[in-house]
This record gives structure tokens, sequence and C-alpha cells, in this order.
């Protein structure tokens, strides 16, 4: 019971983060229909930016400032410098073209950092554990759950409260017919780029000290926020919300309890050997049973007149 | 294709093939390998264009067909299986599994379109790969060398051989017609104007889908086929042949090279390795420039190098 207490907990906090990650996807994949494989890097990014400004502040919550600030300066040069053209690319070429930014911010940050990986020390107000019905659990895994919570709902309050959220709606829904009416898309595209970074780098700087900050953590999570923007459908907020937590609750227990599951079932070399790439691969088998099923995803966002444009092929 | 296209690539050929006495008389074995790699990709590059470009289907996990083929080498190599250890039945069943895997995974991808397709590819790809890791047998996450090489016609096609080169060098050519004959029938008519619209072929009455599931099939095996002379020409296999940077590196090839065009997989197979070689000769960081560079294609220059070459757009 209390071993189940802490992976549920472990996998919400998983998925939170993975909801940071692919919120920005989502918008910047529905709205503008770039396929950004350069998500991942900013999330590297805002993780290496956080070891490197701690450090010199040492202090973690100014380091995450900055970090954040940093990151998404970087975000917006790229949007500015390099993503702009491709958003009428095809999703090839734009895979082709953010490829070869992902190979430039990898590369650039071995040059900076070093091709060692970097740790960086929970504040040390949150460094203790905390009592979660009974089961000890560590405090800053709680407060990411608590802060990707808070992100999550300021986000939700953003898209449908907000004025600013009633254009990038209109947007993602018919950005001709938007344009048409007098919204600025270009403007509207680069604010949802910063917003998307910033986020981006939100996960990665939470994510710093949880797991060694390394080159390439960005293409292995990237995957996963691509499975949690398709899963809940392109373009949609609350998609990606239950995408995230979904994806993060099944991947954690998975591992967790699936190995285990087999034990009963195989021999135990076979479910040794089996269990750890099933648990791996069961969130592409849930992706690919769900675009089997509905190719548009759980939570398709409504599209007019233009539908199916944003998502269409080449 | 266009006259100066297919001028430049007989150059290349030639040059790939005049890497034989190179390495004979200057003891340059280095330069074998090379080209050896330049033509295994190439030869995979051919595959993924019959789906990626001549059927303008976004398909994200070729890397797959191409672990599937070095398995089939890797795995008949270290159990030594008496019949299925010599090199036509190793190459066979690379290419059989190839295009068996392709069609099954081809028969479900295929329901879907346009980014749902890219990425229910890439999830399959993905499966294959954790399959490939979970082979505990064959050194799991590691991958495991391989003590041996195929065999074919009494040639024994060892690591760094000119045999396996020379086949390698035949197969490339072998594929790059094969495709064009098949693109020229009206096999390739349909695929082609599908491509363009899908829903005008199918009112014309034409089953896209078993065209499109033909193709697929079809692609998979020539890229089991590049999976059988890559686990020779490492004398290893690992899941890292599987990976989805792999599939990424593949569609960067087709896309380099032209997508679409003839020659395109050998362009772009070309530019990739040879690039590689020379910006990593200059500066361990070679990828700060490799990667602006790939920037810079897709922006000035979305025909690829057959599209440069021709003078048109769409190459």
């Amino acid at each position: 019971m209390g071993l189940l207490v802490e992976q549920v907990v472990n996998g919400l906090q998983f998925g939170v983060l993975l909801f940071l990650l692919s919120a920005g996807l989502t918008l910047v994949f529905g709205i503008m229909g770039l396929v950004n494989l350069a998500h991942g890097s900013l999330y590297m990014l805002g993780a290496y930016f956080a070891v490197w400004f701690a450090g010199m502040t040492n202090s973690f919550v100014l380091g995450l400032l900055l970090a954040l600030a940093a990151t998404a300066a970087v975000g917006v040069v790229t949007e500015l410098v390099a993503l702009r053209t491709l958003y009428r690319r095809n999703s090839l070429e734009q895979v082709l073209g953010t490829f070869g930014l992902v190979l430039l911010f990898d590369e650039a940050a071995k040059v900076v950092w070093g091709p060692a990986g970097l740790s960086l020390a929970p504040p040390e107000w949150l460094s203790g554990q905390v009592s979660v019905l009974g089961v000890p659990y560590p405090a800053y895994r709680l407060a990411v759950l608590a802060a990707g919570m808070l992100v999550a709902a300021g986000l939700y309050w953003l898209v449908s409260r907000t004025r600013a959220g009633m254009l990038l709606r209109a947007a993602a829904s018919n950005r001709s017919m938007a344009e048409a009416l007098g919204v600025n898309t270009r403007v509207l595209f680069s604010l949802v780029f910063a917003l998307g970074a910033g986020l981006s780098a939100l996960a990665g700087i939470l994510a710093a000290p949880l797991l060694t900050v390394h080159v390439g953590m960005g293409e292995e999570v990237l995957l996963l926020a691509f499975v949690v923007v398709v899963i809940g459908g392109v373009g949609s907020i609350r998609g990606a919300l239950f995408g995230a937590v979904g994806i993060g609750l099944l991947d954690t227990l998975g591992r967790a309890y699936l190995p285990g599951l087999l034990r009963g079932v195989f021999s135990t070399p076979v479910a040794d050997a089996v269990g750890p790439a099933l648990s791996s691969m069961l969130i592409y088998v849930t992706m690919a049973a769900v675009l089997l099923v509905r190719p548009e995803g759980l939570f398709p966002i409504q599209r007019r007149a233009e539908a199916g444009r944003v998502v269409s092929a080449p | 294709m266009t006259r100066s296209t297919a001028i430049i690539a007989g150059f290349l050929f030639v040059a790939l093939i005049a890497a034989i006495p190179a390495a004979l008389f200057l003891h340059e074995p280095y330069l074998i390998s090379l080209f050896g790699r330049l033509a295994i990709l190439a030869v995979a590059g051919v595959g993924l264009n019959l789906v990626l470009g001549h059927s303008g289907l976004p398909a994200f996990g070729h890397a797959a067909f191409v672990g599937v083929g070095a398995y089939s080498v890797g795995i008949t190599t270290l159990e030594g299986i008496p019949f299925l250890a010599n090199g036509w039945a190793q190459f066979g069943l690379a290419i059989v599994l190839g295009a068996l895997s392709a069609t099954i995974i081809g028969a479900l991808s295929l329901r879907t379109r346009g980014v749902a397709f890219l990425m229910i590819t890439l999830a399959f790809g993905q499966m294959l790969f954790y399959g490939a890791v979970s082979l505990e047998r064959y050194g799991g996450d590691d991958g495991t060398t391989l003590p041996t090489s195929s065999t074919l016609a009494g040639l024994s096609l060892e690591r760094g051989s000119i045999a396996l080169y020379a086949l390698s060098l035949l197969v490339l050519l072998l594929a790059t017609y094969a495709a064009w004959r098949v693109m020229r029938s009206p096999f390739g008519a349909v695929l082609r104007g599908a491509a363009v619209n899908e829903r005008r072929m199918q009112a014309v009455g034409i089953q896209v889908f078993r065209f499109r599931l033909a193709a697929f099939a079809l692609s998979g095996a020539i890229c089991g086929l590049a999976g059988a002379l890559l686990a020779n020409h490492a004398a290893y296999v690992s899941p890292a042949n599987l990976s989805w940077m792999r599939s990424v590196e593949l569609a960067i090839v087709v896309l380099l090279g032209g997508a679409g065009t003839t020659f395109g997989p050998l362009f772009g197979a070309a530019a990739f390795v040879l690039l590689e070689e020379v910006l990593s000769g200059l500066t361990e960081h070679w990828r700060l420039i490799f990667g602006p560079l790939l920037l810079l294609v897709v922006l000035v220059a979305p025909g690829g190098i057959a599209g440069l070459l021709s003078g048109k757009r769409d190459g």
C-alpha cells in the first residue's frame, strides 16, 4: 500500500512535468502547425541554466527565475531567426530543420558545460521528507507536483478566461478567419512560442534536481511529450493535461508493477527479460491504439472551415 | 530526373567504384569503410524514399526495418543454425522479415494520415527498438559483436573487405534501378498520384491503401537488405540501429538529397557522410556547423540537392 501511494504520487509528479513540456509543444504544434523537435532542447537548456545560475547566486529560486528568463530569451531568438520561416513548410522539412537546431543546441551545451553530467541540489527548505497518507515522501517532489498543478491552473485560466486566450483559441481553430478579423497572428505566434519555451524551460528547471543534467536529456523526454500531444489531440491544452497525467501514471506504474505481474504468468528469467522492455513499450502501444481508434486524439480541438489543414500531410 | 542530375549521379557511382583500385593499390582501407557506410546508407535511403519521397507519406520508423535486417544476420550468425548460417539465407531472411514487419506495421499505420501517420510509425519503431533491447541473449542494450561474417557465393563478406564493399555498391545500383523502374510503372504512377491527391485517386476507382501497403512492404524489404549489409559492415548489431534518431537520420538523407527523386538518396547519403567526415576532421564540435547547415538546406533548398542540380524547386 505504501509503495502504491508512492508510485502514484511519482506518476502524478512525472505527469505534471510532462504536462509543462507538452503544453508548449501542443500550442506550437496546433496553432502554428510546427513540428518542433527543438522543444526538448529548451527543456535541456532550462536545466543547464538552472544549475549555472543557482551555482552563481547560491539561491535555487533566483537560479530558477534567471534560468527561465534566459531560456525564454533563447527561445524567442530562435523563433525570430529560424522557426518563423518554417511555419509554412511541410512537416518533414520542419523535422529536418528543427533537427538541425537540436544538433546545434546539444553541441553548444557540450561546449559550454562539458560532456559530463551536472547535478543540482534542491533548495534546503525542500530537502526533507513529508508524510503523504502516512508514507514519507521527498518534499521537493511534492513541491514540483504542486507547482505544476498551479501552472496548469494558470494556463487553463489564461486560455479559457482571458482575451489573449480567446484570440489564441480562435487562431488554433481557424487561422485565416482570425487573421481576417484583424488578429496579428505573427505577434500572437511569437508570444505563444515564448510561452511554450518558458513552460518547457520550467519543466527542465524543476526536473534538474531530480536527475542528472546531461546532453541528450531533451531528446529522451521530447518523444514522450509528442506521445502526450498526439494522444491528447494536437492543439488541445486539456488533452495535454489528461494525456500527460495518464502517460505519467501509465509509465511509472507500468515500470513498477508490470515485471511483477509477468512473473506471475511466465517463468522468472523470461519475465525479467521481457518485463522492462514491455513496460517501456507500454506508452507506445497505447499511442498506436489511440491513433488507430481516434486519429485526432482523445480531446481534439474543434476546427472550422479549414478543418484538418493544420494536421494534414505535406 | 534531369540530365545534369543523372550525369552527376554517374560520376558519384564511378567515384565509388574507383575507391576499389584506390584501396587496393594505395593501401587506403579507410576509404572502403567510409564509402561502404555511404553506400549502405544510400540503399536504406532508396527504401525510405519510396514511402517518404515518392508516396509523400511521412514515415518515421524506418530504422526499425534496417534493424530487423541487421538482427536477422546477427542472430543467425550467433546461433549457427546450419541451413540459415549461409549468406543467401541470411540476406533472404533479412529481406523477407523486413518486408513482413513493414507489411504488418504498414497495414495498421496506413489507416491514419498526416501527423498521426508520422507518430504511429514512430511508435511502432519504438516498439521494435525496445523489443531489441529486451534480447538479453544478444547483448540487450549494448548489442553484440559478430564473430564471423556472412559468406555469399564463396566470398566472405568481412568487415572492411572489398567483397562486402562491391556487394554494397551492386545492391545500391540495383535498388536505385529497381526504384526507378517501379516509379515509372503504372504502380508508381498510382503512388505519385495519391501523393498529390488521394481522394481523386479513390474516385478513379483505385484502392490507394493496397498500393501504399505494397510500397511500404517493398521499402521495408530494401531497408532490411541495407540492415543485412550494415551488420556485416560493422560486424556488430545493437538496438542503436533501431533508435528513433536513426530514423530521423534516414529521413535527413532522403530530404537532403531530394525527396521523391531517383538519385536523391545517393546524393543525400554522400552529402551526409562526407560532410560529417570533413567537418569532424576540422573540429570536434562539428555539429555546431552541421546543425545550422541542415536548417539552411531547408530554408534555401527545399528540393534538396537533386532540386538544386536540376534547377527546379521540386527536383
